[in-house]
C-alpha cells in the first residue's frame, strides 16, 4: 500500500471517530502574516515548552526537602558542610547526575529568555496598538502571564535553597510580615511557623512544578486560541485592509517556518547553556540567615523591584503599638501595583481618552500614535531607571562610583526622567511624521546634486513607489473628542470634571502631523 | 705516593684536579657562612633598622610622620607591626598614589628587600603583629578546604562577594578581589585589617582556621568554571545582560532572517 | 481625516517577485543541498552529544580561547545538543523560504459581531432556559442556593487553617537571656573579651547546650554581630553606654529591613552596610540608620562578662529583632 493510501486509512478511521475533515482542512489553510516583531511571542512559547521539558528532568532527581543533611557528595569544598536535602540534591543534578547541569543551565537561561522575550513580546503589542479592540482580553491576559512569570522564576530559582535565593526568600518573607494586620497570619501560613522553618520548599516546589504550570497551560491556551480565532494583525501596507489578513497559509510554510523556529530557540537556549556558566550554586553555599554576599541581586525581571525598595525612603509610621512600614509597602507593593494595573487597563484607558470604538486589525506605526509611544517610553525610562538601582552595587564596583551617589541619582532620575523620556519621544514621533510627509511630498534625497541654468544647486529627489507613499498615507488621524460642557439644548453636562480631563487628554492624544491630503498632492502634481 | 705520582701525567688529571680544587674551595666557603643564612646577626638587625628608617624617612614620613605618629587623617604606625608594613608596601597600597577613596593594589614600588627592611623598623618602633613566616603558611597541610568554606561565607562573602571577587562599600570605597593575592598578604591582611577591613585577630580567627581560609581562597581561585565561561562570579547582573544581548539578540537575529523574503 | 479618506489609493498587492529557486532548476537543486546540509550538521552535533556522554571523562578539562579552561564532557553534552537543535531549526526554515510556496494569500476576515437573527435567538433560548429554571419566580430555592453556596465557600478556607501555627510570643523574641554566653559562629567557641582587639569584628551566636539543637530558626533571629571600638569613639546615651563593655558593642546581625545579615563593617568610618538594600547603621551611634531605606536602628544586646572574662548577655533584647512587623510593639 502507498504512503498515501496508508495515511488515507488513518485519516479515515479519525474521521468516523470526530468527524473533524472540515474543520481540518480550514485550519491547515489559515494565513499567518509574515513580520519577524511577530515571532517574539512564538520564542515566549517554546521557551515555555524547554522550561517544561527541562524541568521535568530536574525533577527526577531534586529533592523539595529542607531536611538537615551532610553533603558526601564529590564536590571537595563542600564535603562534611550541613545543608538542606534541596541543596545536596542540586549540587547532586550539577555534579553527579551526566547532563545535569547542562540541564539545570539550559532551565535557568530559557527561564531569562523567556521572561525577555515576553517583555519584548509586550513591547511591540503596545507600541504597534495590538491591544485594541477585539484584543483587549487578549492583552489582560499578557499581563497576567507576565506577572505569573516573574512570580515562577522567583520560585523556580529559589528551589536549589542556596545562599543567593535563600536571601531573596527572606527579602520576600518581610513584605509579606509587612502586611498591615495581617501580615504576620499570612507569613506564619506560608512558613508553617517563623522563618525560614522546614516547610517553605516543598511547598513552593509544587507552586512551581503544578500550580503555576498548570495556569501556564490554561492561560497560554486561552491566549493562542483568541489569536487563531480573531486572527493575527498585520502591519500596514499595499492590499491590507481591515477586513483580511494576508500571508502565507499554515501548511506547508508557517508549519516549518514556526516548527524550525522552536528548533532554532531551544538550540539558542542549549547553545547559552553550554558556554555560559549560570547560577553557580556550589559557589554560593548553602542559605543560612547568618550570611550574605555582597552584590546580591535577584534575576534580572525582578531588578526593578529591588532598585525601588532599595531607593525607597526609610519612613514607617507606628501608633497604639502598630507598626505600619512604608519603605516596604510602597516599592514592594503599592507601586508595582498601580503600574501593573495601569497596564491592564491601558486598552479601555485609551478607548476613553480616544472614543474610539472599533475594531482594529490594522497595526499602527509607533510614530502614528505619538501619545502611546511616548506612555510607553515613559513606562519603558521608569523600569531601566529602578533596574538600574537594583544593580547599583556591581556598577559601582565596575565604573568607580559611590552607591550612595547612584542611589541619590536614581531617586532624582525616577521622577524626572520619565516625563523627560515622554516629551522627548512624543517630539521625535511628530519629527518622523513630518519627514514622512516629506517623503510623499517631495520624493526621497539621492544626495545627487544638479545644478539649474540660473547658477542654483539643487539636490535630486526620487519619487517614492506607491506601495511606500500608501503606507505613508494610509493610517487613522482620529480628532479629539468634542465634549463640550453645554450641549446642544444648552444643558450643562453632568460629570464636568471627568469630561473635561478626558477631552483634554484626547486632545493630547490626537496631536499629529496632518498626513498629506489629495489637495495637496494635485499641487505637487502640477509643480 | 709513588703509586700516585706515576699516573701524575694522565690525560684525566687535570680536569679532576680542578673538581678538587673548586669542592674544596666550595666546601670550606659554605662551611664558613653556616651561621649567617637563617637569621640577621642581632648587629645586622640593627643595619636592617635604620636601612628601613631612611627608607621611611624619605617615602612615607611626608604622611605619617617624622616618627610615624600620624596626622590628621593618616594612621599612627606605632604599633601596627610588621605584618601590616608587609601587606602594604608588598601589594603597592603604599605609597599611596590616589588620595581620594582608599588604597588601591597596584604594581609595589619598594622591593622585597626594602619591604624587610621598612617593617623592621616599624616593627621596632612597639610590638605589633609578625610577619608569618613559610611555616606557619603551609595551608595545604593545616587548612581544610570545607572548613575555610564556612569560614569565608560567614566573615567574608559579605564584603568580599560569595566567590571572593569583591564588592562595593560606601562613599565609592570597595572590597578588592581576593583572587590572585598572595598567601602571606591574604593572612596578613586578615591579622592587620587594613583600613575598611576589620581585624580578625588569631583568638577570633586561629591560625590554623586563617589557614583554612587561604586554603578555600586558592580552592576557588583554581577551580575552573564548571557549564561554561564564568560572567564575573558576580552573579544574576551578568547573567540577565547576556541574556537580553546574547540571548535575545541572536533569536532576533534569526527571526529577521526567518521573515526576509529569499531572493 | 479617517481610514477611508486615503489620499493615495492601495495599489493592491504587489506582484509576486518569483524567486531564483523557483525559476532555476539548479538553484533549486542547490538550496536543497543546503538543507540537506544543513540537517547533516545536525546529525553530527547530535553524534557529538552521545560521543560526549559515553566516552568524555567528566574530569577532562580542555582550554577554549575566550572562555578559559573548560570541562570537556559538559562542553561537548552542551555544543552537541545545541548544534543538534539549532540546525534543524535552521534547515526547516531554508527549506520554507526557499523550496516551499511563497505565493502571499489573503484570507477575508468576517465580522465578530453575530447576525440580529442569532443574537435573538440566543437571547431568547437563554431567557427560556431561565424561566424554566424558575429562579426568578422561586426566590426561596435562589435564597437557599445563595446560601448553601456561600457557606460551602467557607470551607477551603477553614480546612487551610493548619497550614502553620498562629504568630506567637517566639515572634517577638530570641534565645538570648540574661547569662547567656557568647560563642563564635561556626566554631562555637566562649569570646573573652580580651580576645577581641580594637577593629575587631565577631559573628556570634547564643551558647547553646547541645549545639545540634540549633536550627536555622534560631539562627534567623539569634544572630549577633560584635565589634570592639575604643570607648571615647562612642556617641551613645548613657543606658546604651551601659550595655557595652570596654568598647564591645553588640547588635543584632539581623537588618531591621527585611531580615538580611548585616555584618558588613567598615573599620575607618564605623559604619555597617547591608548589602541588600545598602542601609548604612553607623555604630557610634548605637546603629542609628545614617543612609537607606531601613526605618529602624538594630537593636542592642546589653553585654557584660563573668567573672572568668568570657562575654555574656545581661538581658534579653528590649524589642523583636528583624523586619518590622504589624503588632511589633505591642
Amino acid at each position: 500500500m502507498t504512503a498515501e493510501a496508508k495515511l488515507g486509512q488513518v485519516a479515515n478511521y479519525v474521521d468516523e471517530r470526530v468527524g473533524a475533515a472540515g474543520f481540518l482542512r480550514k485550519s491547515l489553510k489559515k494565513v499567518f502574516p509574515d513580520h519577524w516583531s511577530f515571532l517574539l511571542g512564538e520564542i515566549v512559547l517554546y521557551s515555555f515548552v524547554i522550561l517544561l521539558l527541562s524541568g521535568t528532568f530536574l525533577t527526577f532527581w531534586y529533592d523539595p526537602s529542607m531536611r538537615e543533611v551532610v553533603y558526601e557528595g564529590s564536590y571537595q569544598p563542600l564535603e562534611g558542610v550541613k545543608m538542606s536535602a534541596a541543596y545536596a540534591s542540586s549540587l547532586h543534578i550539577s555534579f553527579e547526575v551526566r547532563g545535569g547541569l547542562l540541564m539545570r543551565q539550559i532551565h535557568h537561561w530559557a527561564a531569562l529568555i523567556f521572561m525577555a522575550a515576553m517583555v519584548a513580546h509586550l513591547l511591540r503589542i503596545f507600541f504597534t496598538g495590538a491591544f485594541r479592540k477585539p484584543r483587549e482580553g487578549n492583552w489582560i491576559i499578557g499581563v497576567g502571564l507576565l506577572t505569573l512569570g516573574i512570580v515562577e522564576g522567583f520560585l523556580g530559582y529559589s528551589l536549589p535553597d542556596d545562599l543567593l535565593s535563600g536571601t531573596g526568600i527572606r527579602i520576600a518573607e518581610a513584605i509579606i510580615q509587612a502586611l498591615p494586620v495581617v501580615g504576620s497570619y499570612i507569613s506564619y501560613f506560608a512558613f508553617g511557623g517563623v522563618f525560614p522553618g522546614e516547610l517553605f520548599i516543598p511547598r513552593i516546589y509544587i507552586v512551581h512544578v503544578l500550580l503555576l504550570p498548570g495556569a501556564f497551560l490554561a492561560l497560554i491556551t486561552v491566549h493562542l486560541m483568541l489569536v487563531w480565532y480573531q486572527k493575527h494583525t498585520q502591519y500596514p501596507g499595499p492590499g491590507r485592509t481591515e477586513k483580511n489578513v494576508v500571508g502565507y497559509q499554515l501548511m506547508p510554510m508557517y508549519m516549518a517556518k514556526a516548527g524550525g523556529f522552536f528548533f532554532v530557540v531551544f538550540g539558542v537556549t542549549a547553545f547559552l547553556g553550554a558556554v555560559a556558566s549560570i547560577n553557580p550554586i556550589w559557589l554560593y553555599g548553602p542559605y543560612t540567615p547568618a550570611q550574605v554576599s555582597a552584590g546580591s541581586q535577584p534575576d534580572w525581571y525582578m531588578g526593578w523591584l529591588d532598585g525601588l525598595v532599595r531607593m525607597a525612603p526609610p519612613i514607617e509610621t507606628y501608633f497604639f503599638g502598630y507598626t505600619i512600614s512604608w519603605n516596604i509597602l510602597i516599592p514592594g507593593l503599592i507601586i508595582p501595583g498601580i503600574l501593573f494595573t495601569g497596564m491592564a487597563l491601558y486598552p479601555f484607558i485609551e478607548s476613553w481618552i480616544t472614543g474610539d470604538k472599533r475594531e482594529h486589525h490594522l497595526l499602527d506605526r509607533p510614530r502614528n500614535a505619538p501619545n502611546r509611544t511616548a506612555l510607553g517610553a515613559m513606562s519603558l525610562t521608569f523600569m531601566v531607571v529602578a533596574l538600574i538601582n537594583g544593580g547599583n552595587d556591581l556598577i559601582a564596583t565596575h565604573f568607580d562610583l559611590s552607591i550612595n551617589q547612584i542611589m541619590w541619582g536614581t531617586r532624582f532620575a525616577i521622577f524626572i526622567l520619565p516625563p523627560l523620556a515622554f516629551v522627548i519621544t512624543k517630539r521625535l514621533c511628530l519629527s518622523l511624521q513630518r519627514a514622512d510627509r516629506e517623503l510623499v511630498l517631495h520624493g526621497r534625497e539621492t544626495g545627487r546634486l544638479i545644478m539649474l541654468p540660473h547658477g542654483e544647486f539643487v539636490e535630486v529627489h526620487e519619487p517614492i513607489s506607491p506601495e511606500q507613499a500608501f503606507i505613508l498615507t494610509s493610517h487613522e488621524q482620529l480628532p479629539a473628542l468634542d465634549l463640550p460642557e453645554i450641549d446642544a439644548r444648552g444643558v450643562k453636562r453632568a460629570g464636568a470634571l471627568k469630561n473635561k480631563l478626558r477631552a483634554r487628554m484626547s486632545k493630547s492624544h490626537a496631536e499629529s502631523i496632518p498626513k498629506v491630503t489629495t489637495e495637496e498632492l494635485k499641487a505637487i502634481e502640477h509643480h | 705516593m709513588k703509586h700516585l705520582s706515576r699516573y701524575r701525567r694522565h690525560k684525566a688529571v687535570a680536569p679532576l684536579l680542578l673538581i678538587a680544587a673548586l669542592l674544596g674551595i666550595g666546601g670550606t666557603f659554605s662551611i664558613a657562612s653556616a651561621t649567617t643564612s637563617a637569621e640577621t646577626t642581632s648587629a645586622d638587625r640593627t643595619t636592617l633598622i635604620e636601612e628601613g628608617r631612611q627608607i621611611f624617612l624619605k617615602g612615607c614620613s611626608s604622611c605619617h610622620g617624622l616618627n610615624a605618629e600620624g596626622a590628621s587623617n593618616v594612621p599612627a604606625l606605632v604599633g601596627v607591626g610588621a605584618a601590616s608594613v608587609d601587606f602594604q608596601v608588598g601589594t603597592g597600597r603604599m605609597p599611596m598614589a590616589d588620595m581620594s577613596t582608599q588604597a588601591a593594589r597596584k604594581a609595589p614600588v619598594y622591593d622585597e628587600a626594602e619591604t624587610t627592611a621598612v617593617a623592621a623598623y616599624i616593627a621596632s618602633l612597639a610590638p605589633g603583629p609578625e610577619v608569618p613566616g613559610s611555616a606557619q603558611l603551609n595551608y595545604e597541610r593545616d587548612g581544610s578546604t570545607a572548613e575555610g568554606g564556612e569560614l569565608f561565607r560567614n566573615n567574608c562573602a559579605m564584603c568580599h562577594n560569595f566567590a571572593g571577587q569583591g564588592g562595593a562599600l560606601t562613599q565609592g570605597k570597595y572590597a578588592p578581589t581576593v583572587m590572585g593575592v598572595e598567601p602571606k598578604h591574604i593572612y596578613e591582611a586578615m591579622v592587620t585589617g587594613p583600613q575598611s577591613m576589620p581585624v580578625f585577630n588569631d583568638k577570633t580567627l586561629t591560625p590554623q582556621e586563617k589557614l583554612s581560609v587561604i586554603k578555600w581562597i586558592k580552592s576557588a581561585e583554581a577551580e575552573p568554571n564548571l557549564g561554561g565561561a564564568s560572567l564575573g562570579r558576580v552573579g544574576p547582573v551578568t547573567e540577565g545582560l547576556l541574556a537580553w544581548t546574547l540571548g535575545l539578540g541572536l533569536l532576533i537575529g534569526v527571526a529577521v532572517w526567518l521573515a526576509m523574503k529569499a531572493k | 481625516m479617517s481610514n477611508e479618506l486615503q489620499p493615495i489609493k492601495d495599489p493592491g498587492l504587489p506582484a509576486h517577485v518569483h524567486r531564483k529557486t523557483d525559476t532555476d532548476p539548479k538553484a533549486a537543486a542547490r538550496a536543497e543541498r543546503q538543507v540537506a546540509t544543513m540537517f547533516g550538521i545536525s546529525a553530527l552535533g547530535t553524534l557529538l552529544l552521545i560521543f560526549s556522554y559515553i566516552f568524555v571523562p567528566d574530569d577532562l578539562f580542555i582550554f577554549i580561547p575566550i572562555m578559559g579552561s573548560q570541562n570537556a564532557h559538559q562542553l561537548g553534552l552542551g555544543l552537541g545538543m545545541a548544534i543538534a537543535l539549532f540546525f534543524i531549526g535552521i534547515g526547516a526554515i531554508h527549506w520554507a523560504k526557499t523550496l516551499m510556496p511563497d505565493q502571499e494569500v489573503v484570507m477575508q476576515r468576517h465580522e465578530f459581531r453575530s447576525s440580529d437573527e442569532d443574537r435573538a435567538a440566543f437571547v431568547a433560548t437563554v431567557k427560556e432556559g431561565a424561566a424554566g429554571a424558575g429562579l426568578g419566580r422561586r426566590s426561596l430555592i435562589k435564597r437557599s442556593l445563595g446560601a448553601a453556596l456561600g457557606l460551602s465557600a467557607l470551607t477551603p478556607v477553614l480546612l487551610l487553617r493548619d497550614l502553620g501555627p498562629l504568630p506567637g510570643p517566639e515572634q517577638k523574641t530570641t534565645n538570648w537571656k540574661a547569662g547567656t554566653y557568647l560563642v563564635s559562629d561556626p566554631s562555637n567557641r566562649r569570646i573573652k573579651a580580651s580576645d577581641l582587639e580594637v577593629g575587631s569584628v565577631a559573628q556570634v551566636l547564643p551558647e547553646f547546650e547541645d549545639p545540634k539543637e540549633r536550627h536555622l530558626d534560631d539562627i534567623a533571629k539569634d544572630a549577633l554581630l560584635l565589634i570592639r571600638l575604643r570607648p571615647s569613639e562612642f556617641n551613645l546615651e548613657p543606658d546604651r553606654l551601659a550595655m557595652t563593655h570596654e568598647g564591645i558593642i553588640a547588635f543584632s546581625k539581623i537588618c531591621s529591613h527585611m531580615g538580611c545579615a548585616v555584618a558588613l563593617y567598615e573599620q575607618t568610618t564605623k559604619h555597617l552596610l547591608c548589602p541588600c538594600h545598602q542601609s548604612t547603621f553607623d555604630v557610634t551611634r548605637a546603629a542609628k540608620v545614617i543612609f537607606g531605606p531601613a526605618a529602624r536602628p538594630l537593636p542592642q544586646l546589653d553585654i557584660t562578662v563573668d567573672a572568668e572574662g568570657y562575654l555574656i548577655a545581661r538581658k534579653p533584647f528590649s524589642e523583636p529583632v528583624g523586619p518590622s512587623f504589624w503588632g511589633r510593639e505591642k
